[in-house]
């Protein structure tokens, strides 16, 4: 179980920005030409500086870690943090400028579904055409092609042109066979966001099945944080090419939404954010303060806050606004307060949100106060948006305890469970 | 480094000049293998006639030629003194499949990189693959051509209009044919090595193989050749493969070892550069393509 599978030793990729493609044979002759000559680069643009470092883009910056055999690791970060460059490197699509990677197997590398399928040729044909440019000899192909269409579920399909499948049936083909390869180390780019959920569960049960019994490692990318649940035991999270956690899933999930520019304080200073326009400011946020170790809740539980309100004079049917957003920016609901009054100076009004109903993932909210004047217009005193991030986490989705939420299929509400009235 | 020791398999940034990755290119034999099946079942399916149209080009090219450079122009097909038993139709068909497959080739492993770089940028796989199943492919329709042409060649000798003959130096074709497929696979893999980096090249290929084929005995016997020239003429590494493919396909014409030999060595040495700078660009050409 401690044989080192793969090793990453301060791998640096860096890129040059905006040459790439630029460069023609006659650009790189007069560039020789004026080197030869001690001039100045005829072909640079001008005011452009020489070699800074400004000119390069660190796609990994000085990153470093070790997989044992058997090990699941999620890789998790933001657009631009580094995942894909970091699974090309480990797959040889590319070098790196600098540092070393280590491996110690045959790599099945599935940075996108079905490499090399081609339409034309069937089911069958692309099995092998697959397997083999994952590296699989004909012989291992022929021995494993049973299993292969057994678990792609198209065995009906097998010798049809793939152009003429669906989208899923093709993604069920390809996991097929790279589940079934033979190689020590598996490497993952969010492969399993298409198909069917039931194949979904399909395809986690079998990377932990063949983890588990073949001891292989698995290097998976993804952004939704339950399959990194699901399948992983350990979690890396990449933040501008940088290294910035390296261990427990639940923690390293909290880190990314750290990472995201949304940190949960127990005590948010909103006084110093800067406001939009369009707002009276009779009434300001001074800070929020919610009394809790972490920011996970169930859907059951409400969140309690406390707001410091800072006023000149004394205000009137004054009340709170929550917009709900979700962590990739959909709006979700919206919910108020009922009315108060709010004295000269600061003013401390707790709150409880009920988050009821809410379903597994990321949330934040939008606050403002609102000021209802005499002639019943509503007028925003305040809003702050981007605040009060925190994350849920149900223990079961109806009554089955460990299944996953998927959000993107079932949306972000987890409705009451539907009364069977008669029978 | 010592690091590195405990791995199977090391990435960094350094690269060694003779790591050429012959040999796991070998291991992949079975990709290649179905890179060329691809490769054919792509190209002709949904098409009537299939595979046929492998004959119809070098067919048609072969009637042009006879009518322009022999009957218009009355370009001589003698590759050799005094030497014009074979009949024109022949001469050219013979000239055009080999020029045909050495193009072809050379354009399709030179657009390697471009063409395979949704496969090659996800997933990992000796690139030698590409060239070499590139050249295999194109040499199945050689086939075709080939067999045709020995139809054609029979029929000629059946009906006793030519003083051809086959003879058991046929059986040297295949390697005559091992050695052009390797002079356009190295040609080939310095282009786009070149062209990965700076696309100008690529504007070059077709023009540059047009110019080659009129330095080169397709359209003309070796004879229209002065001989004062002759030896320059021969430098030509197509030169001594056309003609000597000539020579045992209809059992005369013109053969010079030492010539031939000199056609061997430039197409190792072009070969080995083609190695040398394919192995150096195929790490890195998908930061750049």
């Amino acid at each position: 179980m401690d044989e080192s599978m793969i090793l990453v030793d301060h791998i640096t990729k860096e890129y040059i920005l905006g040459q790439i493609g630029r460069t023609t044979l006659r650009d790189e002759l007069q560039r020789l030409g004026a080197r030869i000559r001690h001039r100045e680069d005829p072909t640079q643009k001008i005011g452009a500086q020489q070699y800074e470092r400004g000119d390069t883009f660190f796609a990994l910056d000085d990153v470093s870690f070790e997989l044992k055999a058997g090990e699941r690791v999620g890789i998790i970060g933001r657009n631009g943090a580094g995942k894909s460059t970091l699974l090309k490197l480990i797959s040889r699509v590319t070098v790196p400028s600098s540092g070393m990677i280590g491996l110690n197997g045959r790599v099945a590398s599935m940075l996108e579904i079905g490499t090399g399928f081609h339409p034309e040729l069937t089911g069958r044909e692309n099995i092998y055409m697959n397997g083999a440019i994952l590296g699989m000899r004909k012989k291992e192909i022929d021995e494993k092609l049973e299993d292969i269409i057994e678990f792609s579920e198209c065995r009906q399909f097998i010798d049809t042109p793939v152009k003429r499948y669906s989208s899923g049936m093709y993604v069920k083909l390809a996991f097929a066979v790279a589940a079934h390869l033979d190689s020590e180390i598996m490497v993952m780019d969010e492969v399993l966001a298409v198909g069917d959920m039931a194949f979904q569960k399909k395809c986690l049960d079998k990377m932990n099945d063949v983890s588990r019994s073949q001891s292989r490692t698995i290097l998976y990318v993804s952004h939704n944080m339950n399959t990194i649940r699901q399948l992983c035991k350990r979690c890396i999270v990449l933040d501008q090419g940088k290294l910035i956690y390296d261990g427990d899933v639940e923690e390293g999930i909290r880190q990314y939404m750290d990472a995201g520019g949304m940190s949960f304080d127990k005590k948010m200073d909103l006084i110093s954010v800067p406001r939009l326009k369009g707002i009276s400011r009779r009434i300001l946020f001074v800070s929020a303060e919610i009394h809790r170790d972490n920011n996970v809740y169930t859907s059951h539980e409400p969140m309690d806050i406390v707001f410091s309100l800072k006023a000149e004079n004394v205000q009137e049917n004054v009340r709170f606004m929550m917009i709900l957003f979700y962590q990739d920016g959909t709006r979700i609901g919206k919910t108020e307060s009922g009315e108060f009054t709010v004295q000269p100076g600061i003013n401390m009004v707790s709150v409880s949100v009920p988050n009821k109903g809410l379903a597994d993932g990321a949330y934040y909210y939008e606050i403002s106060i609102l000021q209802r004047s005499r002639s019943f217009a509503r007028e925003k005193c305040d809003c702050i948006p981007n605040v009060i991030p925190f994350v849920i986490n149900n223990t079961e989705v109806f009554g089955v305890k460990g299944e996953m939420w998927k959000s993107n299929y079932w949306g972000h509400i987890m409705m009451d469970p539907i009364q069977v009235t008669s029978q | 480094m010592e690091k590195a020791f405990h791995y199977k398999t090391t990435i960094t940034s350094q690269h060694r000049v003779f790591d050429l990755h012959v040999r796991e290119t070998l291991r992949y034999r079975d990709l290649i293998f179905l890179f060329v099946k691809r490769d054919f079942t792509a190209k002709y399916k949904q098409t009537i006639l299939g595979p046929l149209w492998a004959v119809i080009q070098p067919l048609l090219t072969t009637v042009v030629f006879t009518i322009i450079f022999g009957r218009l122009a009355k370009l001589t097909t003698a590759d050799a003194p005094g030497d014009l038993m074979i009949p024109g139709f022949l001469f050219y068909m013979a000239g055009n499949i080999c020029w045909g497959y050495f193009s072809t080739t050379i354009n399709d492993v030179s657009n390697v990189f471009i063409r395979n770089r949704n496969i090659m940028g996800k997933v990992y796989f000796p690139r030698l693959v590409g060239p070499v199943s590139s050249a295999c492919s194109n040499l199945i329709s050689f086939g075709i051509q080939f067999a045709l042409m020995l139809v054609i060649l029979l029929i000629y000798i059946f009906t006793g209009s030519a003083g051809v003959r086959i003879t058991p130096m046929l059986l040297l074709i295949p390697l005559l044919v091992l050695h052009l497929m390797i002079l356009a696979i190295g040609c080939g893999i310095i282009v786009s090595s070149v062209t990965t980096k700076y696309r100008d090249l690529a504007m070059l290929v077709s023009f540059g193989l047009q110019l080659w084929q009129y330095g080169s005995p397709v359209a003309y016997g070796l004879e229209l050749v002065p001989d004062q020239y002759r030896g320059l003429y021969l430098l030509n590494p197509v030169t001594p493969i056309l003609t000597a493919f000539r020579y045992v396909l209809f059992g005369t014409g013109y053969f010079g070892i030492s010539y031939y030999m000199v056609s061997l060595f430039v197409t190792g040495v072009i070969f080995l550069i083609g190695l040398v700078l394919f192995s150096r660009i195929e790490r890195t050409f998908m930061d750049t393509i």
